[in-house]
């Protein structure tokens, strides 16, 4: 079970929280300026890296609030916990432990 | 037979207390700190399990959890637990147990002649034999056959406890490395938690002898305890087994409480340690040779454990064959208690340390000898030893046979690396040591003693003491220290090629029944995966995980495949290291808190009033309420046609409700809602759908709008939670910008729901203060107002197609508005009605019922939302969804009305609909019934049906599939209740 420094109630169990999947994604819009291509890829296209991944988290049964972190996805390291509208931090450049 | 292996002295057992216990139907005697090994053992019980598969008759082989074939079923009734291990359980009086998989007792067993038909049971036999005309045939005979324990019948009456807790140091093993590491850790103010599975603190300090740092090892052991004793900081948890590591150092423990006692009878723990030090010893490996699974065969360090732990001496006459040092001490040990130890066999070729010692001794020492095979019905008589050269071959013509009761094997130690596995720690196999050893750690820890692969008790304790200070301060470390060990020699299996014999009974796995020679035939079936040979020959399978047969076969799989055991590599370790009974999985959550049920305000009355509750969601409530004698179908009958003629009052509670408020409110809804929420005004409702991104019809319910800035978002009974973390989600993660709360107050408002001609008139009743005159409240519309002090809400709506109006007031007032009701409707005739009347009368109404009558596939356009999108300029959530080419399609599925031709078949829920001209029970299916009910009101049945181009096909012929049958029925209209809305407008 991760370990997880909510950034409001600081470090709880994983099962307090709810993972939402991968983060820094847009919704593109209006609809009818959508291509079907470009609504698919939005709706189902997601990265599965063997390494660091940018995930967002739920802190369900806490503050209920939302942030992104980066986890890798072998070792489950959890780094550069950040708000959600924060940009992607840099953590390849942090000595890396694929 | 009273205690006749008791040795007259020593052992940590209370000779004043003796305990009464039973085991197969025997009564026998045993001392207080006694296992229920040991005192088996001290009784002179050889044959104490039956094997897995051929049900040979066996012994006790290890003194710990490593025990492979004294399997017990412990107390009877409910207490009853199965597949414990002898080794494990502490005595205490009046306990009883029966060994498992045997009948009537592992010594007289009836299915003792299975052992006979060996040759039909060969790794994989049941892809081979047994096979024709059907496995399935003798499938269950062969399980009754095998199998182990039963499960218990009946509930458990005993209480299992869970605990979290967190320390900075976690050390797992409270042996001599595990204490100084603890020790060590505390000392520089880390607050550290030590745990063992063993109630009391010591390891292997108990049983084996010679010095600590110059101190008698219990002199040593004494002066620990009362170290920790002086130190705060460190907590000790005794008889608590370590089973599971994961992620981010998460340890997993069960902690065994007494028998008998008051409290719970196990204990879960879920422990974060900052550092995790494991302390977990080391596992002995036993040898390979035909027969050596006969009771009597045992672990060296075993009998050493029962000699001096329990003051059991494992038998009269002893023989010892080894291939390391170990064992020596064992066999002086043994000697210095009185036990004639006739020859010690010792593969290795050289001159071995402890030599001289056993010749100072007299004890007689063969070198490069090795058991090739061994005699005695029910428990050891003879031993077979052979020359072997340096591969373990033995040499024709070197044969001698030996009387002896007990055979004491060692065929190496291996690291107990099974947490350190489990943390996703890589092991190597290191080749000086013969064993796998701990390399690179993934988690922030340490290891100490003989897991992390010393040999020598004085360096490891040293080493220990860093490992401590180094896990307080917090140190990471990634890859193992080398260290120097001596240099061991295999002696994977004892090759009787040569002397013209075959592995067939050169046991591996003693728990799975798996022999060498299912190994090696695996290997002429070309296999190549270890984790296929497991799985082929199930060698590792069973309740002990292989651990005291992995290594071995990997060892043998080395030779047969000519690859280096490292090469061959381990299978993976799992949680749980040892069993864990499901109670203290389940801990307190069982009976009505394994998912409590949320209850209505008014539920005292409900009782009272004799409904039959029912689970719906998260919600007891009542599904009708049945009048004495009346059955289900009776009572529906007579709510719905009560309601339609009078008024009926419903307890709608559970509802979900969603308070969206701020000044972005009306764009955020506009951008959840399928409708036009724009256009709703203060004190107005509206029926509104939600999708998901994805198209899919999602939830349904009514908006009304108390505020400019102020709404109320009904949602599906049970479903509010979730909608509040989804429009959260939005709010948060994509629509940062907007100004808007949400937040669920469905248990903040009591709703009950007045139905039928007369509710007006019940309602007038009530003094609210509301004008209820249809012209000034009409449908679709809500208002405010008081019951005296109480706020009440009400929304002037209806499922049932009647003249309804949803009446709210907080929830601590519930139960006084249903009885108010009640009574001021009694001169009309009210009636409580439950959700199965409700459900009746929506679907004669023709009102969609989402998750009924949508799936997974449903598009809004499917149930008759298309008109409304395309009224609707903004975007919303799903919107784009609904224009894919797949949602253009014209032959999507729509939910319409369908009626039976004959009037009176009620078409059955989840029936396929077909065309006019269908005849066989393949081809193309058009859809599906989604609801169905008898109708009262209509006096025959109604139902609704998702069909292809369903809309246009109004008035056409279809047929319904119902298990053979197909039943004639026509596609109609949705509504075939008032299909002008009429009653709606009273």
């Amino acid at each position: 079970m991760l370990k997880i420094d909510c950034p409001f109630c600081g470090p709880r169990d994983e099962a307090e929280f709810r993972c939402g999947g991968e983060s820094h994604i847009q919704r593109p819009g209006p609809h009818n300026d959508v291509s079907d291509a470009q609504w698919a890829d939005y709706l189902y296209m997601r990265q599965n890296p063997q390494g660091w991944h940018f995930e967002r988290w739920l802190h369900a049964a806490g503050c209920r609030q939302w942030f992104n972190l980066a986890r890798h996805t072998v070792t489950h390291e959890v780094r550069a916990i950040y708000a959600m509208t924060a940009p992607k931090p840099q953590v390849e450049a942090a000595e890396g432990r694929a | 037979m009273n205690q006749a292996f008791r040795s007259s002295q020593g052992g940590r057992i209370d000779r004043t207390r003796p305990l009464r216990f039973r085991f197969d139907g025997r009564e026998y005697t045993g001392y207080a700190g006694d296992t229920l090994a040991s005192a088996l053992l001290a009784n002179g019980v050889r044959v104490t399990g039956r094997s897995f598969k051929y049900h040979r008759p066996r012994g006790l082989m290890a003194a710990g959890f490593e025990e492979a074939n004294t399997l017990v079923q412990l107390e009877s009734g409910a207490r009853t637990q199965p597949n414990l291990r002898a080794t494990q359980i502490e005595l205490y009086d009046g306990l009883e147990a029966r060994a498992v998989n045997c009948w009537p007792s592992a010594r007289h067993d009836v299915f003792g002649f299975f052992q006979l038909l060996k040759p039909l049971w060969p790794a994989g036999f049941y892809y081979k034999t047994f096979m024709a005309p059907s496995w399935h045939l003798y499938e269950p005979a062969i399980r009754h056959g095998a199998g182990l324990g039963v499960s218990p019948k009946l509930a458990d009456p005993d209480v299992y406890d869970k605990r979290h807790d967190q320390a900075d140091v976690i050390v797992v093993g409270a042996g001599p490395s595990g204490l100084a590491a603890a020790i060590a850790a505390a000392r520089e103010g880390a607050s550290v938690l030590l745990l063992d599975d063993k109630p009391a603190l010591g390891g292997s300090l108990q049983y084996e002898p010679g010095l600590v740092e110059g101190l008698p090892a219990a002199d040593w052991l004494r002066a620990r305890e009362d170290e920790i004793r002086s130190l705060p900081n460190i907590r000790v948890l005794g008889s608590t087994t370590a089973f599971g590591y994961y992620d981010h150092n998460h340890l997993l423990a069960n902690e065994l409480l007494p028998a008998g006692g008051a409290g719970p009878r196990q204990r879960l723990w879920k422990i974060r340690g900052r550092q995790i030090v494991l302390a977990t010893g080391a596992l002995e490996r036993p040898l390979v040779f035909p027969n050596n699974d006969r009771p009597g065969v045992m672990l060296a360090g075993a009998a050493l454990q029962y000699l001096h732990r329990h003051g059991v001496l494992p038998g009269r006459r002893v023989a010892i064959a080894t291939n390391n040092d170990s064992a020596y001490a064992v066999a002086f040990e043994l000697r210095k208690a009185g036990v004639e130890v006739v020859q010690i066999a010792d593969s290795r070729s050289g001159r071995p340390a402890p030599l001289a010692q056993a010749q100072v001794l007299g004890i007689p020492v063969a070198l490069s000898c090795a058991p090739t095979d061994t005699r005695g019905r029910n428990g050891l008589q003879r031993v077979e030893l052979h020359d072997v050269n340096v591969q373990g071959q033995a040499r024709p013509g070197t044969g001698r046979w030996l009387d002896a009761d007990v055979l004491l094997v060692s065929g190496g130690w291996n690291p107990t690396v099974h947490l350190f596995s489990q943390s996703g720690g890589a092991l190597r196999f290191d080749d000086q040591q013969k064993a796998f050893v701990p390399h690179r750690l993934a988690q922030p820890g340490y290891l100490a003693g003989a897991a992390a692969g010393h040999a020598e008790r004085e360096s490891a304790v040293v080493a220990a003491r860093a490992a401590g200070r180094d896990a307080a301060a917090n140190r990471v470390i990634r890859e193992m220290p080398a260290m120097d060990s001596t240099v061991q020699t295999a002696l994977w299996s004892v090759n009787v090629e040569a002397i013209g014999r075959g592995p067939s009974k050169s046991w591996v796995d003693f728990a799975s029944d798996s022999t060498e020679s299912d190994l090696r035939l695996s290997a002429r079936e070309n296999f190549v995966s270890v984790e296929h040979f497991k799985r082929y020959t199930t060698t590792g399978m069973m309740t002990d995980q292989g651990k005291t047969s992995n290594v071995n076969a990997i060892g043998i799989l080395s030779g047969v495949l000519g690859k280096a055991p490292g090469e061959v590599g381990t299978t993976r370790f799992r949680p749980p290291f040892n069993p864990v009974t499901f109670g203290a999985i389940a801990g307190r959550n069982v009976g009505t808190y394994y998912r409590p049920l949320r209850q209505l305000a008014a539920q005292a009355a409900h009782h009272a009033a004799g409904a039959k509750m029912e689970d719906y969601g998260a919600w007891l409530r009542p599904a009708f309420y049945p009048q004495a004698g009346e059955t289900e179908s009776a009572t529906i009958h007579r709510e719905v046609l009560s309601v339609r003629g009078g008024v009926g009052i419903l307890d709608y509670s559970p509802l979900g409700k969603i308070l969206v408020q701020g000044p972005d409110a009306a764009e955020f809804l506009t951008r959840v809602y399928v409708n036009n929420v724009r256009t709703l005004k203060v004190g107005g409702c509206r029926y509104g759908l939600m999708l998901g991104e994805d198209g899919i019809v999602k939830d349904d319910g009514v908006l009304t709008r108390w505020s400019e800035n102020s709404y109320l978002v009904g949602t599906t009974s049970g479903q509010a939670d979730r909608i509040v973390e989804w429009m959260e989600e939005w709010l948060q993660c994509e629509w940062v910008d907007l100004d808007v709360t949400v937040e669920s107050v469905t248990t903040q408002w009591a709703v009950v729901m007045l139905a039928g001609p007369k509710a007006r008139e019940v309602l007038s009743r009530l003094d609210s203060g509301i004008d209820l005159a249809a012209a000034s409240f009409p449908h679709m519309s809500a208002r405010d107002g008081r019951i005296g002090d109480v706020p009440v809400r009400v929304a002037r709506v209806s499922f049932t197609g009647e003249l309804g109006y949803e009446i709210s007031v907080p929830w601590q007032y519930g139960l006084s508005l249903w009885s108010a009701l009640l009574d001021a409707g009694k001169p009309l005739g009210i009636i409580p009605f439950g959700i199965e009347s409700l459900m009746v009368m929506r679907t004669e109404k023709g009102f969609l019922h989402v998750g009924s009558d949508t799936d997974g596939l449903t598009l809004p356009q499917d149930v008759g939302f298309g008109a409304i999108i395309d009224k609707k300029p903004e975007d919303f959530i799903g919107r784009r969804s609904t224009m894919t080419p797949d949602g253009r399609r014209t032959d999507r599925r729509q939910l319409v009305g369908l009626a039976p031709v004959d009037g009176a078949s009620l078409l059955p829920v989840g029936g396929h609909v077909v065309d006019a001209a269908f005849k066989a029970a393949s081809g193309h299916t058009q859809g599906w019934v989604t609801s169905s009910f008898m109708s009262p009101t209509l006096g025959r049945p109604v139902a609704l049906a998702l069909v292809e181009r369903g809309r246009e096909r109004l008035g056409e012929p279809v047929q319904v599939f119902d298990g053979g049958k197909l039943l004639p029925a026509r596609i109609v209209s949705m509504t075939a209740y008032d299909p002008e809305g009429e009653r709606l407008r009273m």
